[in-house]
């Protein structure tokens, strides 16, 4: 049954990134004039998921929660109204180094090193497999960025609150 | 110039003959030909499904309007005696129901059921049946919903439907009404959110990867991706809700261990997803106007993307700023104060992609692109006051005020309906061939423009006053600057009617003397503009297209012609089927040739009974609506017999352009395994809200569970879980004795696992009776009850599954390559058996691991 379906949904494929550094400056002069890279040199690979676009995403929704119910079950369960709360303190912000540590390896992993393969330049409209694999990069970049922005907010709030009221 | 691949795919290099093409049409006529006269009910093709849906939403939008000009009467003046407080309570929670859950939602459904195909260029989406079915279910719970204001039972209690107010105080049969009429529409909701996500997904055209796919896509994906999660919290809070006015079990009761608050989570768990599931697909409408009246491809598509993905993300954690004010403690409130703050950056990325689309072309003012101006200034104060009240100091002031009014109706009007109308204009051509006026739609966007801000704006003005929401008067003393402030929204009220006025005359006047508009009227790039005009015929595209662009109309030369003349795929419907091809949802690529149903009475049988189960459950006929949904369920049942699956008389099928594809795969690469999936994800989410409450109640009690409370032991759910464990072990077994043809074993296998979900599903349910414990006491057995029977019923479902696999193969519709039906049923059964794990988990592990 359906192996290739499954390739391309499969979060756990972790093929080698293409590495545009590998290339050198002699491989670039002999680039096609449209940023693909080079023949012979690795192409992007075929089958690609569309999971890493949700991955940063995730990773943000779980720290959300994760300080949330944290923080929520401190209060109700633990702390009383007025006491310090700095066992949550420190939980958000392991969360959070956590978080921003895993968006980052994939906003380079994922989306950086993707969306800069070859000299193509957005907006990655081609009907090529180097295009669309630049694309998603692209996107992955994207909401990496914002994923970041996302957990430091989400983060704030512990810095500025002491106790549970 | 576009760059493609070397292997890239061209059309036919020559014209087929026009005898062949002429047999070719004819095929396809007679295969999509709409049923006529009374069968006319049966039809399930998108095109006309789409277009019953598209109207009846619009009829529902005009009646919650005219709720809202009644209320709005009543206000005009202080102290007014025009509508008593309970006709008026009936109507603030009919306008608020009425317009979220039967026509802002449902709209975008419909509309892209409608146009979906042509935008992906396919001629059906993957189940028009389906699609039919959530059609005659949402029009019939509408229906019910509706005429309840005319027989005195309508809801009272505010479109949120807050307990206690609504579990406990309010007699009568509103809010049984309200909860089960509502959630029958939202499943209508989920399936055509199934629909719309494998649609986008797997039907697209080959060629269309998906950094090419239209943003409308892109946008569909999200929200059906958001229906999913948001819809099943609710349908979790119906539930407990609608069992504590029946049953008096106390989920709601803080006497008895319940809590009002749960409902509030549940709800706007739901309730502020909601918001951007109406939002973003008028956005995408926006998405497909902008580019086509600047004359540019859309500035920043990627930048859209990230808006979209975004946005439906960071709406799931929102929900909270609903409760501000509700006591919970500060570091939560900042938590989601935060989130809140943080989805500005998303929405204002897209805006400003728009703008910079419209500044990089040369942008045309027709009236679409009027609506959508005007749309963008109302949105975007409606966002800005969206920033003010995420704050909570300052919502802790305007909480339950006219400024919270006044806010979401900005975002509400500006980002879904002044969209929505624009759009019509749009497409119209598309639908009866005929443009609207450009005169009449330029009059009745200023009347509605200016009728809108005259309304809405002093709302801000009176909220801050200090004038409540949901009061039916206000008093004299409040002021003259209160009073003339809401005699300018009354008289805006009108202006804004005023222009819906004018627009509906303009959609409804006879253009019999018009002349048809040309094809591709307004210029687009989208392969929406593809069809013929006037379209006489009803198959979508005359043959499906290779994409190289997401401008094909723009960059692909004689893309038009190409089409026309058959020179792609599916030109032809030799078996006489309808078909449509499935592709890869990375690369375009097509896999397989799907066959797809036809018309069907059976649909909208299956919706009459099932609607006769929540309609008969609302006024406590709890006999005949088991027997309607047994009715629904038979119905259901030949629908997939005869219907689904099969084995086809020839195992691949020459696409055209040199391309053989299989007629029939299973598991992943099939429609209807990711039809499943995406339910179960659904369910599973419905269920892990359930779970979400029995820990809430754990945060809630002091003691958990409560003391004196009766011991489930761990007996009886361990009994339970090894059979529904072993149903599923059976299940797995069965698709491998398939596709061995192992007949006898395969048999062997499913009737076993049938017995043990059986058995299984009345262990789960006797661990509870046999401890003792009583649901109406505490909330505490309420909610092992509430587990035992959710789970109960998922292992009945998976039963009858199991039995109908049984059959199939009997019955000589499956084999060891034909086995589609063992391949779902076993994702079924993985879902169910997580369930079963999770409940006894949960019910009999947590008491032993708390203490």
């Amino acid at each position: 049954m359906g192996t290739e379906a499954q390739h391309e949904n499969d979060p756990g494929d972790d093929r080698e990134p293409y590495d545009p550094e590998a290339l050198g400056p002699e491989s670039l002069e002999q680039e096609p004039l449209d940023g693909d890279p080079p023949e012979g040199q690795k192409p992007p690979e075929e089958r690609e998921s569309l999971w890493w676009l949700a991955a940063s995403p995730l990773l943000w929704l779980a720290h959300f929660l994760a300080s949330y119910l944290t923080a929520a079950i401190w209060c109700a369960k633990v702390g009383a109204e007025h006491d310090p709360i700095g066992p949550v303190r420190v939980a958000i912000l392991v969360y959070t180094l956590l978080a921003l540590g895993g968006i980052v390896a994939i906003g380079f992993f994922r989306g950086l090193r993707p969306h800069e393969l070859g000299t193509a330049t957005v907006p990655h409209d081609f009907d090529t497999m180097a295009d669309r694999h630049r694309f998603l990069g692209f996107a992955v970049l994207l909401l990496s960025g914002l994923s970041f922005v996302a957990v430091v907010y989400v983060a704030l709030p512990a810095v500025f609150y002491g106790s549970c009221r | 110039m576009k760059k493609t691949e070397p292997d890239d795919v061209e059309p036919l290099p020559y014209t087929p003959s026009e005898e062949v093409r002429e047999a070719q049409e004819r095929r396809l006529q007679k295969v999509w030909a709409v049923p006529k006269g009374w069968r006319y009910l049966s039809a399930v093709n998108n095109e006309t499904v789409g277009g019953w849906y598209t109207s009846a939403a619009l009829c529902f939008l005009l009646f919650g309007g005219v709720l809202a000009l009644l209320m709005r009467l009543q206000l005009a003046v202080p102290e007014n005696d025009f509508l008593s407080a309970g006709t008026y309570d009936e109507l603030f929670t009919m306008h608020g129901s009425v317009m979220m859950f039967l026509v802002a939602v449902p709209i975008f459904e419909a509309f892209s059921i409608m146009v979906l195909p042509e935008v992906l260029g396919s001629r059906e989406l993957p189940f028009p049946r389906l699609s039919a079915y959530g059609f005659w279910c949402y029009l019939i719970g509408a229906l019910f919903v509706c005429g309840s204001l005319f027989t005195d039972a309508a809801p009272r209690g505010g479109w949120f439907m807050y307990p206690p107010l609504t579990s406990e105080t309010l007699e009568g049969y509103g809010p049984d009404v309200w909860l089960l009429g509502l959630s029958f529409i939202e499943i209508a909701s989920i399936a055509a959110a199934v629909e719309l996500l494998v649609g986008v997904l797997k039907v697209r055209p080959p060629g269309m990867r998906i950094n090419l796919l239209p943003l409308y896509g892109w946008y569909l994906l999200v929200v059906a991706a958001m229906v999913l999660f948001a819809f099943p919290p609710l349908i979790a809070g119906d539930l407990l809700l609608e069992v504590a006015r029946a049953f008096d079990w106390p989920f709601f009761d803080a006497a008895r261990g319940g809590d009002p608050i749960l409902w509030q989570h549940l709800f706007w768990i739901f309730g502020h997803p909601e918001v951007y599931i109406v939002f973003l697909p008028s956005i995408a409408l926006v998405a497909m106007i902008v580019p086509t009246f600047a004359k540019t491809p859309m500035v920043g598509y990627g930048w859209v993307v990230l808006a979209a993905l975004g946005t439906g993300f960071l709406s799931f954690g929102l929900w909270v700023h609903h409760m501000f004010t509700t006591g919970i403690p500060g570091i939560s409130l900042g938590i989601f104060s935060a989130a809140s703050e943080a989805i500005a950056i998303p929405t204002g990325v897209q805006i400003f992609c728009f703008i910079a689309t419209m500044l990089a072309g040369k942008l045309e003012i027709r009236t679409p692109v009027l609506f959508i101006l005007g749309g963008f200034s109302t949105f975007i104060i409606g966002g800005l006051t969206g920033v003010m009240v995420a704050l909570v100091p300052f919502d802790l002031q305007a909480h339950d005020s006219y400024f919270v009014v006044g806010h979401l109706h900005s975002v509400l009007i500006g980002g879904t309906i002044f969209p929505i109308v624009g759009a019509i204009y749009y497409f119209m051509p598309l639908v009866n061939g005929k443009h609207l006026s450009e005169r009449l739609g330029t009059v009745a966007f200023w009347l509605m423009f200016a009728g809108f801000n005259a309304t809405f704006v002093p709302m801000h003005l009176t909220g801050l006053l200090g004038m409540p929401r949901r009061v039916f008067t206000y008093p004299t003393e409040l002021g003259d600057t209160v009073a003339w402030l809401n005699l300018t929204s009354t008289i805006g009220a009108f202006v804004l009617a005023g222009g819906v006025a004018v627009f509906l005359f303009d959609l409804l006047r006879p253009k019999k003397n018009q002349p048809y508009a040309k094809r591709n009227p307004w210029g687009a790039g989208t392969l929406e503009w593809l069809p013929d005009i006037p379209e006489e015929v009803p198959w979508g595209v005359r043959s499906i297209p290779e994409i190289d662009s997401r401008y094909p109309l723009w960059d692909q030369p004689d893309f038009v012609k190409h089409v026309d003349e058959g020179r792609f795929y599916l030109a032809d419907a030799e078996e006489l089927e309808r078909e449509t091809l499935v592709t890869t949802p990375v690369d375009g690529k097509p896999i397989y040739c799907l066959r797809v149903g036809g018309p069907t009475f059976v649909t909208l049988i299956a919706a009459v009974f099932t609607g006769g189960f929540f309609i008969l459950a609302t006024f406590h006929l709890y006999v005949p609506a088991i027997v309607s949904a047994g009715l629904a369920i038979a119905a259901i049942v030949r629908w997939l017999w005869k219907g689904t699956g099969g084995i086809p008389a020839k195992d691949d099928k020459d696409v055209g352009l040199g391309l053989v594809l299989p007629t029939y795969v299973s598991g992943s690469k099939s429609v209807g395994w990711w039809g499943m999936l995406i339910t179960m994800l659904a369910d599973v989410t419905a269920f892990l809200s359930l779970v979400f409450g029995y820990f809430f109640y754990w945060t809630t009690n002091a003691e958990w569970p409560p003391p004196g409370a009766p011991d489930l032991g761990l007996l009886w759910p361990g009994v339970a879980l090894a059979l529904l464990l072993g149903a599923w072990l059976c299940t797995v077994a069965a698709r491998s004795l398939n596709r061995a043809d192992r007949g006898p074993l395969y048999h062997a296998a499913l009737t076993v696992g049938a017995l043990a979900a059986a058995g299984g599903a009345g262990a789960i349910l006797w661990a509870p009776a046999a401890a003792g414990m009583d649901p109406t006491t505490h909330v505490y057995p309420a909610m092992v009850w509430m587990l035992a029977i959710w789970t109960a019923l998922h292992a009945g479902l998976g039963v009858l599954m199991q039995l109908y696999c049984v059959a199939r193969r009997a019955a000589g519709h499956m084999d060891a390559t034909h086995g589609a039906e063992v391949v779902n049923v076993t994702l079924y059964w993985h879902f169910a058996a997580f369930t079963a794990f999770v409940t006894v988990a949960v019910t009999a592990g947590f008491p032993i691991a708390a203490g």
